[in-house]
Order: C-alpha cells, then structure tokens, then sequence
C-alpha cells in the first residue's frame, strides 16, 4: 500500500524544511496550501530531488466549509494517510487587528480554528490503520501572553492545548502526535523583524522535526535551547511580567 | 516587502558597504520595485561590488532555488536561478551529471554563473558558463516575463549573459548538464622552468581540462615558473578497485573552517615564499594521479571562509586575460610589476582560453588569462592594481568584471568595446535604471 504523508500549509519555511527532511527518507508527499503556483515549484523540486511521488492541493484554511471535500478526494485509491504535518500559520499584525476585526479573526482561525477542526476530521481517516503521526507546528509565542503579539500567541497557545489532548485520544489507537514549539527561524515571516536571535535555519528545523518524531517525543522547543528560555519566561511572576515591554 | 540593514561585500571583503537587503521566498515576491533601484545577489561568492547597492535594495534569491524540470535522458535542468553548483552537484551526480562549465567553487548559483557568464578550466575547449546555458527567463524592469535563449529574444539572451544582474532578474535558467562514468579525475602535472615553457605547455592545449599555478615570487629567468596541470574525467573502467564500489559517490576529506580574519602579518613575502617553494616541488613530484572531482575543481572549497586568510581589510582577487599576441610579453610585464611592488601572492594561476562569445559583456577571450590574490592594505593595492590595468590595457586585454574592484569608466570602455550594444539592450529594457549597482555606477555604465 502506497504511505504517503500529507503538508498542511506547504509553502511556509518550515513545511519545506520539514518536507525536504520527509522526502529525503522516501516518504510520498501532498502538499497543501493556497498558493497553487509556488506549490507546484515546492513539489517538482522535491519530486527531482530525491525522487519521491508529490501532488498538491489547494486548501485555504480559513474556509471551513471546503474540508470535508478536501478530506473525501485527498486520497487516491488504495492510497493510506501515513502522516500529517501541520505548519498552518499567520503572523497578522496585531496593531492592525486592535481596529480591523477582521484581521483578529484571520489570526485565530488560521493558526487555531482551523487546524484544529481540519486535524480533527484527518485523524479519523487514519484511526483505522492504527498507526502514523500527527505533527503540529505551534510556537513560543503560545508559551505566555504578550502585549505584542497576544492574538497569534493564544491561538498558537490554544493549538498546542489542542494537540496535547489530540495525542491523548490518539495514543491508544497507535498514532503518535508530536508538538513543536519554533522559536526565531529564519523564513520570510521573521526575515527584517527586529529583536531576531539565534535564528535557526529552517533545512535544520525540518531535519530536527523528523528526527524527534523517530524518537518518539511528545512536544518539543526548537532548537532545543528555546526550552530554558521559555522556562524562565513562564517562571516570571504576573505581577512583574505586566509591567514589562515584551 | 521586510528588509535588512545589513553590511555586505563580496567574497573579497573590499568594498564593504550597507544595504536594506530584502529576500523573496515565493516566485511571486520576485517583483522589481519601481521606486528605488536593485541588484540581486546570490551566494555572494563574486568578489568587489557587483552585488553591492547602497543607493537601493539588495535582493537575495537564495530562497528561490527550486528544481523545475529534469529530463534524465537528455540531461537538460529547468531551476530557479537561486539554485547552488553545489546542490547540482549533490542532486545529480550520483546520477551521472556533471556541469559542463564549473568555476573553481561549487557554492554560487544558477543566476551568478549567467549574470558573470563564468568560466572553468576547459574554456580553451568548451567556452564559458552561456555554453551550456539553453534558455532563461528574466523578470524585466517593467515586470515582463521574458523567455530568452540564442533564438528567442538574442539581444537580451547574451545582454543577460555576463551583464552583471544588470538586465532584470534572472528567475529561472535551463542548462544542460553532461554525463559522466565517474566522479573521479585523471590528473598530470607538468613542471614548468619559466613562464614561456608554461605557455608553450598551453599553446596547443588538448586536454579536457587545464590550468596552472604560477610562483610569482621566482625571479630572473625562473620569472612565472610553474605547475601545468591536466585533467579528465575517468571512466568506470580506469578506476582504481577501492573506487569501483561507488564511483559517484566518492568519499570527500571533510571541509575545515577557518573562523576568523588572519592578521595580515601571516602572509608575508617569506612565508608565501617558502609556500610556493615548497608547493612547486611537492606538485611538480606528482606527475599522474586520480583525483576525487572535489579536490580537482573545487580545493578552495574545503576551507570555508578561505577570504579571511587575507585580513580583515580583504583583498583583490585580479584577473585579466591577454590576447595570444602579446601575451608573454604582458604576462612577464604583470609578473614585473608584481614582483617590483614586493607583492607576494600564493595564488596566481594561468590558463588558456579559448574564443569569446557573443555576449558584449562576457569576459573570456582567446588568450591566456592570470589570476592573483592582492591583500588590501592602505593605498598600495590600489596603485599596484591601476599598473597592472595599464599594462592590461596596452596589451588589449580585459580585466574580469566579476572580480574587479578598481576600474575606471574610461578603461572599462576600452577594454569592453561591445559595451554600446549592451547599453542599447539595457536602455530598451530598463530606461530608469532600476537594476543598479555600485559596480554599475563605478563603471558609469549608463552614460553613452
């Protein structure tokens, strides 16, 4: 039976790294996204590269109301969901979502609504294989709220949530769920911000991803180091953490 | 788009300068801006200005280097143009591919090797980098797609080759790759007393591949003594039992680093001339060998940052090339002024070329072409690369725009006398000048 592992949101820095570091191992690919034009470039290089079967499909995550056909065709015949990798995300800018409530509404439903109720619908396509794995890209920023970007954050926080339970009810039906907490990686969505360090490069994001799914973690920061930082973000008290201009 | 303040150079690290250096990651972002001017850069391996803008924007393709089409029977490759040598190389030589033009390193891309049009060490056979170059596509001032090749649209095709990014972006280029049985070399070295023996060696150069290390430091009539060295790809048959096993895929000796800037004090006219002493009679001992592809085309590639051995203040990397005529008496006179302003190079190297293109800008011409390392210290490296310029000049050859840092308009002129017929191409494209660098405005390049 052909395995083949689905890209949510394929065109994004990290999907491609992660997807390079999949193809490199043999897995078949799908990729997902909106941009038709730059997912056919991102499936015949990887195609040509390391001589892998790809196809894409076209997925706006905010249109809810597309998922169950986007679940029915995905796949072919005899074809079985073997992984999903999920690196759906939308910065926005939340100065601008304070007055566009639009805005507000793309940053939560791209980075939580969505993928959450899509994973849902795709977890149960593979629940009768008993095996495969699930991987959810969430972020630092999920960790603790932030005056500055507190919309993305608690969507992206909300989403790690939703993993955690999604691994939960997973487990037993031998499908593993892994959540990977990004810090600063280097793609167009950080490129020129300011206050960027220790940047990681997405090719080592995506080979990292892989390699803690062949481990067998359940969640992770990325690059490691991120988990230190993040504890002791975390450990900050509220009293002291409102009055800082993070 | 975001961009970066960022301090950039070339290879060289002379000049450095800043930028607001921006980099697209999907194909659609790769759009001119009308407002301000750029260049696009790739890998930053060219040495000087070129991929330099202070007065615009800096475009990094290095994101845009997908793989669009390869044909495995034809061999023919449809990429981005921000793809790498280096990643051609990984992708298909295990395959039986290899580049049928590569300059001495892997790590530049698709778009650098068009944009300087490039040359490796079988020009004097096969010609520069537009040889194996089918077609291209550039993305024009005025946001056209233009499908360029020797057929379709000519004028642009060979503008673009070797026009310094100049044209528009290169976004995607078609070349055609060669095949070979193995990923190993056979090399010859041949000792040479003096620089008109080493020419003599080169006049009727019939191997694949060939170059030479001159010791530039050897006076009198030991003056340009050196190392010829052949090569050609080996069949699978040739190679020794230990490489049968994977002959394309051979073990490569691990790259070092080297982490910082050296003092300039290291390389001095004692220490590079024990080097080169020692270097010739090493190399001229080895008269037959095979050799891992690597090691052939690319031994400055296992030393990543090797442009540090040169100080912090960087270096020039002169390169010019001589026609047959007059091309021992220049040679001995570059060698001449060289030695005379106790300049000590380790890496000076000489090489046959074959007849030019019909790019107006390509830099190869049918003669020999020298290559030297020139440490940027105060004002000498400038007074010493003006000489070297005015004997280029007098002798009619041409210094390689890729490399230069120091020409001046009225020199570049003379020593590019299809520059007219670029700027006709140029000034159809791109009128205002939107694809600018500082290079370009160094040459004045835009003044008829």
């Amino acid at each position: 039976m052909n395995k083949t592992v689905l890209i949510l949101g394929a065109s994004s820095g990290i999907a491609r790294g992660t997807a390079g570091a999949l193809a490199r191992r043999g897995h078949n690919l799908i990729l997902a996204g909106r941009d038709e034009e730059e997912l056919q470039r991102i499936s015949s290089d990887l195609s040509i590269r390391y001589e892998i079967d790809t196809r894409i499909r076209l997925l706006d995550i905010v249109d809810l109301a597309s998922y169950e056909e986007f679940c029915t065709t995905l796949l072919h015949e005899g074809e079985q969901l073997s992984g999903i990798v999920c690196a759906v995300g939308y910065l926005g800018e939340q100065e601008k979502a304070f007055d566009d409530s639009g805005e507000a509404v793309k940053i939560i439903a791209s980075n939580y609504m969505g993928p959450a109720v899509l994973l849902d619908q795709l977890a149960n396509m593979m629940l009768p294989h008993k095996q495969g794995f699930i991987v959810g890209i969430a972020s630092v920023a999920g960790d603790r709220g932030r005056q500055s970007n507190f919309l993305y954050g608690s969507a992206k926080g909300g989403f790690a949530l939703f993993l955690q339970g999604l691994r939960n009810r997973l487990f037993r039906e031998g499908i593993r769920v892994l959540t990977i907490k990004p810090g600063f990686v280097d793609t167009a969505m950080t490129y020129g911000l300011s206050g960027m360090f220790l940047v990681a490069q997405p090719e080592d994001i995506g080979e990292d991803i892989v390699r803690a799914l062949e481990k067998g973690r359940d969640s992770i920061y990325l690059p490691r180091f991120w988990r230190y930082i993040m504890l002791i973000i975390r450990l900050i008290p509220e009293k002291i953490f409102k009055r800082m201009g993070l | 788009m975001r961009y970066k303040d960022q301090e950039l150079s070339g290879w060289n690290q002379f000049p450095k300068c800043r930028c607001r250096v921006t980099r697209p990651e999907r194909y659609s972002a790769l759009v001119p801006d009308s407002n301000q001017s750029q260049i696009a850069r790739g890998l930053g391996r060219s040495y000087s200005d070129m991929a330099l803008n202070e007065a615009g924007q800096v475009v990094l393709t290095t994101r845009l280097n997908r793989i669009l089409a390869f044909d495995p029977q034809t061999g023919t490759l449809r990429a981005e143009a921000g793809l790498s040598l280096d990643e051609i190389i990984e992708t298909f030589l295990p395959r039986g591919w290899f580049l049928p033009v590569t300059p001495g390193t892997r790590f530049v891309t698709l778009g650098g090797c068009v944009a300087n049009d490039v040359h490796g060490k079988n020009h004097h056979n096969t010609g520069s980098f537009a040889s194996c170059v089918q077609s291209l596509e550039l993305i024009t001032a005025g946001g056209e797609y233009l499908q360029c090749s020797p057929m379709t649209n000519p004028e642009v095709y060979w503008a673009t080759l070797g026009g310094l990014g100049l044209t528009g972006f290169i976004s995607e280029v078609t070349i055609q790759l060669r095949r070979v049985e193995s990923a190993y070399m056979h090399v010859e070295h041949h000792a040479a007393e003096d620089l008109d023996e080493l020419i003599e060696l080169m006049a009727e150069d019939i191997s694949d591949y060939s170059v030479a290390w001159i010791d530039c430091l050897a006076k009198g009539d030991k003056q340009g003594r050196g190392i010829y060295m052949q090569g050609r790809h080996l069949d699978e048959d040739e190679l020794a039992p230990e490489h049968r096993i994977h002959p394309l895929a051979p073990d490569l000796p691990r790259a070092r680093n080297l982490p910082f800037n050296l003092p300039r004090t290291v390389l001095n006219r004692f220490s590079v001339k024990a080097f080169n002493a020692w270097y010739y009679a090493r190399e001229a001992r080895k008269t037959s060998f095979a050799s891992d592809y690597h090691s052939y085309f690319y031994p400055l590639d296992s030393i990543h940052h090797w442009n540090r051995m040169y100080g912090s203040k960087g270096f020039i990397q002169y390169q010019c090339v001589l026609p047959l005529e007059s091309c021992s008496e220049g040679m001995h006179q570059l060698l001449d002024e060289l030695q005379r302003q106790g300049h000590a190079s380790f890496l000076a190297v000489l090489k046959r070329m074959g007849p030019s293109n019909q790019a107006p800008l390509s830099f190869p011409m049918e003669g020999y072409t020298l290559a030297v390392d020139i440490p940027v210290s105060g004002m000498k490296a400038a007074t010493l690369v003006t000489e070297l310029n005015a004997i280029t000049l007098e002798h009619e050859g041409r210094v390689y725009l890729a490399k230069d840092a120091l020409l001046r308009p009225e020199a570049f002129r003379a020593m590019y006398p299809g520059w007219e017929d670029w700027l006709a191409v140029k000034q159809e494209l791109d009128p205002q000048w939107r694809f600018e660098s500082m290079l370009s405005r160094r040459l004045e390049m835009n003044h008829e």
